[in-house]
């Protein structure tokens, strides 16, 4: 997994974002020194839909918003591409504070730099599939045999080809993601949102639609910001997670993180059911260097539990974990595994 | 168990306290009135002395405006306002010529009018182009009808109004509404003064369109524009703003400047609901163009007006039949394209494939025109060919007054000296400070101080104009018509919102109605009643009975249906459905409906003045006349005052009673 090493590689920063709904939500947050408390929001009678969030996403990595609904999840993904201007805060978009930009730079930005992907997809339907992909084409002002060319491209990676002439109203609810997907990524962005994409589509589709978005990251490599309700889906696809509850952001970190370290009672109850062998690696969990019979065959550190967790349980004695160079770190023995895979 | 009732409010011992403060009031009022009455001259009838002459001043001003004024005094560019009025007049008149020529007129430099087969053809081409054979049956039909009963040249004559008139509606609605949507400051601008336009009876700013622009064709067309733009605007903007959320987003994702949003988002996104303010533009258009007849439009609407004024009956239900023929034939026309989707058209065909009604429609002008060279029937029929159905429905009223006279009449005089007239005295003995005091005080129990005050200054207004007495008049008659509408019409909705197959004709016979022009109205009513207030008040029941039953059939039909399951289940009788858990649902859409009504009846009580009433329509139709500007202004405002009165009161009421918007927002 990518991570700690590309930190200097942030494509997009938020600091101390805030989205208040209401009337005098501005003054309000003067008042309070950008510092109100929850009670305080509610006696005013505003809505903290978002309350000061940081975060950053990094370079090609694909970060999860997670959040049940209310959570302010949606609008922290509008906060970061301005569909909504935060009432205070500043958003980086490579290094440059884009809440501050004159609205034709920030025309400019989304021209080139950012796709979206919608819940209910946002195709406008008195368009073809072609002439939807090839819309923000349309917009950056390309001629027609480039958006064409280009639009035929897509509707060939998103596996939609022969239906170039169909119109939104004639496709499944998963087609028409397909083309809101396709059609994302028409201006090559920098990075991709997908604002809860899956969500509307039945479990199989889903399931089907999560694997395609799999098998697109792998070959583009971008930067993602995806907004979910489903901790499965979180897990399944993110690089790290950002739980968020009340508007406020309660932990972030990988996966594994997340399951071997929660910070709340909250994210607790999410990771209780997570998949805790696929997501915990050996060198998480490992013992301190004890005595270890190093003649044993080691176990990678970075092996997540479910791929070694035969070999440790047969074994009686512990095994030692080594990392790449073959350098020993720790040791593991069957007891730990058991401990941490069924807790009490 | 524990079932909890969260949808009804609790009446617990508070609001009955209070209800028997508001009856203590309500009995305070009416009796200190009484009283006064007998004491003080005043109360009784309001001095003459005391009214404000609003309706002189305007009068004043306007003749000031087209006689009295001189801008630029002296200077060789110097010009008075009607230099202006009458000059845009010319632009619009020489268009006019232009479609009056093609259509029925022909040219003067010797080039005849399109040959009615050509018409007729054409219609029939555009329907198919729209929505298959069928709808080239109902067009081309609709126009052959016209051809053959004589009304051609004046049905062209409409026509060609109705086909300028219409891109000039819509273009003003569409921008204002598009001006609408970007501001909310300028929305909360315009829109007073659309529930002004569309609460003023048209003939109360005829008057000044005809004393700034003249008597014909084009004041009549500025008329309806100022008719008809409100609703194309408003559906317009309705369309603009239920533009989803997400595809707006996706455009702004996309970049878009804000023209590209409104032209390449917005606009084609809501096609289907900006195409159906084309075709309320249209009907409107149409429904209105009749009236103008009154201040000079030429056409069907005058041809029309004619045979009323001179009783021919007979003729004049050919006439009107006419006027319904073309309304259906353009409201199916409109309505069916705008609901017809987009199709994929290859763009790799060539042109002739691409456009094939297009290649069609000029072959058969084409075609159709030498054919009409050489056969001068397919031209213009002869004279003695067309048929006329006059005589026949001529023969059906003698009929019908010969064999029903007596019943008639006495149905007639029953009604009218045993109900309505008591009413009628009714109403004008009660005491003006008791009715006003009695509109605060609703308006106080519904919304507060600040629609007591709203409606306070509304209902003072005809008293303070000197208008009192045909007000009370006014709201006698849209009152009876209004408890008839409501007596007819409940049970019709109610019984099409319980039976499928009821509901569709119900529903069929309603659009159908809906689209005859208001004037249609009057003639079975003249014919069978004659000339009183009966008719008046039928006249009104015919025309405003359709939002009732529309509104009742959908106030009950949008009851979800897991409500009714549930009460079914508790064992609730049929009647206790009905009283306990239907109707309070239903209320606040049937609340709607009445409004509906009321206001329809306002409409239409300025038009059964031309059949002799009492009430604020006829001191509309004196002052129309006589170009008495200022009192058909004035009476116009008393008549829209009474409407947004009732529009205020019953939009409070349903803010009370909307349970179901509670829930589900």
């Amino acid at each position: 997994m990518r991570k700690e090493d590309n930190d200097n590689n942030v494509k997009i920063s938020c600091r101390h974002v805030w989205q208040l709904f209401g009337k005098g939500a501005n003054q309000f947050l003067k008042k309070h020194n950008n510092r109100p408390t929850m009670e305080q929001i509610d006696a005013a009678g505003l809505i903290g839909a978002v309350r000061d969030v940081s975060l950053d996403v990094h370079q090609n990595e694909i970060l999860m918003i997670m959040g049940l609904s209310g959570s302010g999840k949606s609008t922290m993904l509008r906060c970061i591409t301005q569909l909504l201007t935060p009432t205070v805060g500043e958003v980086f978009f490579n290094g440059v504070d884009i809440t501050k930009i004159k609205a034709r730079e920030l025309g400019e930005l989304r021209r080139h730099k950012m796709g979206m992907v919608f819940q209910h997809f946002g195709l406008l339907p008195h368009r073809t599939v072609l002439e939807n992909i090839a819309f923000p084409l349309e917009i950056q002002g390309k001629d027609s045999e480039t958006r064409i060319a280009k639009a035929r491209e897509l509707i060939e990676l998103v596996g939609l080809s022969g239906r170039e002439s169909y119109f939104p109203r004639e496709m499944s609810g998963g087609q028409q993601q397909r083309v809101g997907i396709a059609r994302s990524l028409a201006v090559e962005p920098e990075v991709w949102f997908l604002d809860e994409p899956f969500s509307a589509l039945d479990p199989l589709i889903r399931r089907e639609m999560q694997d395609e978005f799999m098998r697109l990251q792998s070959k583009l490599n971008k930067s993602i910001v995806f907004v979910t309700h489903d901790f499965d889906e979180a897990v399944r696809l993110g690089d790290r997670i950002a739980i968020m509850k009340d508007g406020e952001l309660v932990q972030i970190g990988t996966p594994e993180e997340l399951v071997t370290n929660p910070a709340t009672d909250y994210v607790k109850a999410f990771v209780e059911n997570a998949p805790k062998a696929k997501l915990i690696s050996v060198g998480r969990i490992m013992n301190e260097v004890g005595a270890v019979d190093t003649s044993q065959e080691p176990v990678m550190a970075n092996a997540v539990l479910e791929d070694v967790a035969k070999r440790i349980m047969m074994s009686e004695k512990a095994l030692p974990v080594k990392d790449k160079e073959g350098t020993l770190l720790g040791s593991i023995d069957r007891e730990k595994l058991v401990s941490v895979l069924f807790a009490d | 168990m524990n079932t909890s009732t969260p949808v009804v409010k609790q009446s617990g011992a508070l609001p009955a306290k209070r209800n028997l403060i508001y009856l203590v009031l309500v009995a305070v009022i009416i009796i200190a009135g009484i009283l006064a009455k007998g004491q003080f001259a005043w109360v009784a009838k309001y001095p003459r002395k005391w009214v404000i002459p609003l309706k002189d001043w305007i009068t004043d001003f306007f003749e000031w405006l087209v006689y009295g004024v001189t801008f630029f005094k002296g200077q060789s560019y110097e010009f008075v306002p009607t230099d202006i009025t009458r000059g845009m007049i010319k632009v619009f008149e020489y268009q006019l010529s232009f479609t009056d020529g093609i259509f029925f007129d022909g040219f003067r430099i010797g080039v005849d009018p399109l040959p009615w087969i050509t018409v007729v053809g054409l219609m029939a081409i555009l329907g198919h182009w729209v929505a298959g054979w069928r709808m080239a049956m109902i067009a081309g039909g609709s126009f052959l009808y016209l051809s053959m009963f004589s009304v051609w040249r004046p049905a062209m004559d409409t026509f060609s109004l109705v086909l300028l008139t219409v891109p000039l509606v819509f273009t003003i609605g569409l921008l204002l509404a598009i001006r609408m949507s970007k501001s909310l400051r300028a929305e909360r601008f315009i829109t007073p003064f659309f529930d002004l336009m569309q609460a003023m009876p048209p003939f109360a700013y005829m008057v000044p369109i005809v004393v700034l622009f003249g008597i014909g064709d084009v004041p009549a067309m500025l008329a309806v524009s100022v008719f008809a733009v409100p609703p194309v605007a408003r559906c317009i903007l309705l369309g603009l703003k239920t533009v989803p959320n997400e595809v707006i987003e996706a455009g702004e994702m996309a970049g878009c400047t804000p023209r590209q949003m409104l032209w390449r988002v917005k606009v084609p996104t809501s096609r289907s609901t900006v195409l159906v303010g084309l075709n309320q533009g249209i009907m409107q258009t149409l429904a209105m163009i009749v009236l103008a007849s009154l201040i000079g439009a030429s056409g069907l609407g005058n041809e029309l007006l004619n045979s009323l004024q001179t009783l021919k009956l007979g003729k004049a239900l050919e006439q009107g039949l006419a006027i319904v023929v073309i309304a259906v034939a353009l409201d199916r026309l409109s309505a069916a394209y705008a609901h017809k989707p987009k199709q994929y058209i290859d763009q790799s065909l060539p042109w002739m494939a691409k456009h094939k009604h297009l290649v069609f429609a000029a072959a058969f002008v084409i075609a159709s025109i030498v054919l009409a060279w050489l056969v001068p029937a397919l031209r213009v029929l002869p004279k003695e060919w067309p048929l006329t159905t006059a005589p026949m429905w001529d023969a059906g009223v003698d009929w019908v007054l010969l064999n029903w006279y007596d019943n008639v009449q006495g149905f007639r005089n029953f009604v009218l000296i045993d109900i309505l007239i008591p009413i009628k005295k009714f109403m004008l003995s009660i005491p003006w400070p008791t009715f006003i005091g009695l509109v605060v005080l609703l308006g106080y129990r519904l919304g507060g101080w600040k629609l007591s005050l709203a409606v306070g200054l509304m209902i003072s207004f005809p008293l303070l104009t000197g208008l009192w007495k045909e007000t009370m008049i006014t709201i006698y008659m849209i009152g009876s018509a209004a408890v008839f509408c409501i007596v007819v019409g409940f049970p019709i909705g109610l019984i099409a919102s319980k039976n499928e197959r009821l509901s569709r004709y119900i529903i069929l016979t309603c659009d159908f109605f809906q689209t005859f022009p208001s004037f249609i109205y009057l003639i079975p009513v003249i014919m069978l009643f004659k000339v009183s207030d009966i008719s008046a008040i039928i006249a009104v029941l015919a025309f405003a009975l359709v939002p009732m039953i529309r509104y009742t059939n959908l106030g009950f039909r949008n009851v979800p249906f897991s409500i009714r399951e549930a009460a079914i289940q508790q064992g609730a009788t049929r009647w206790q459905q009905l009283r306990k858990v239907e109707l309070p649902l239903a209320a606040p859409e049937i609340m709607l409906g009445i409004n509906q009504v009321i206001f329809m009846a306002l409409f239409m009580v300025a038009i059964t003045a031309l059949i002799g009433t009492q009430d604020l329509g006829s001191e509309i139709n004196r002052a129309r006349t006589g170009n008495k500007t200022g009192r058909a202004l004035v009476a116009g405002l008393c008549i829209a005052f009474l409407g947004m009165i009732s529009d205020r009161l019953i939009k409070a009421w349903r803010k009370q009673h909307s349970y179901r918007q509670e829930n589900h927002d």
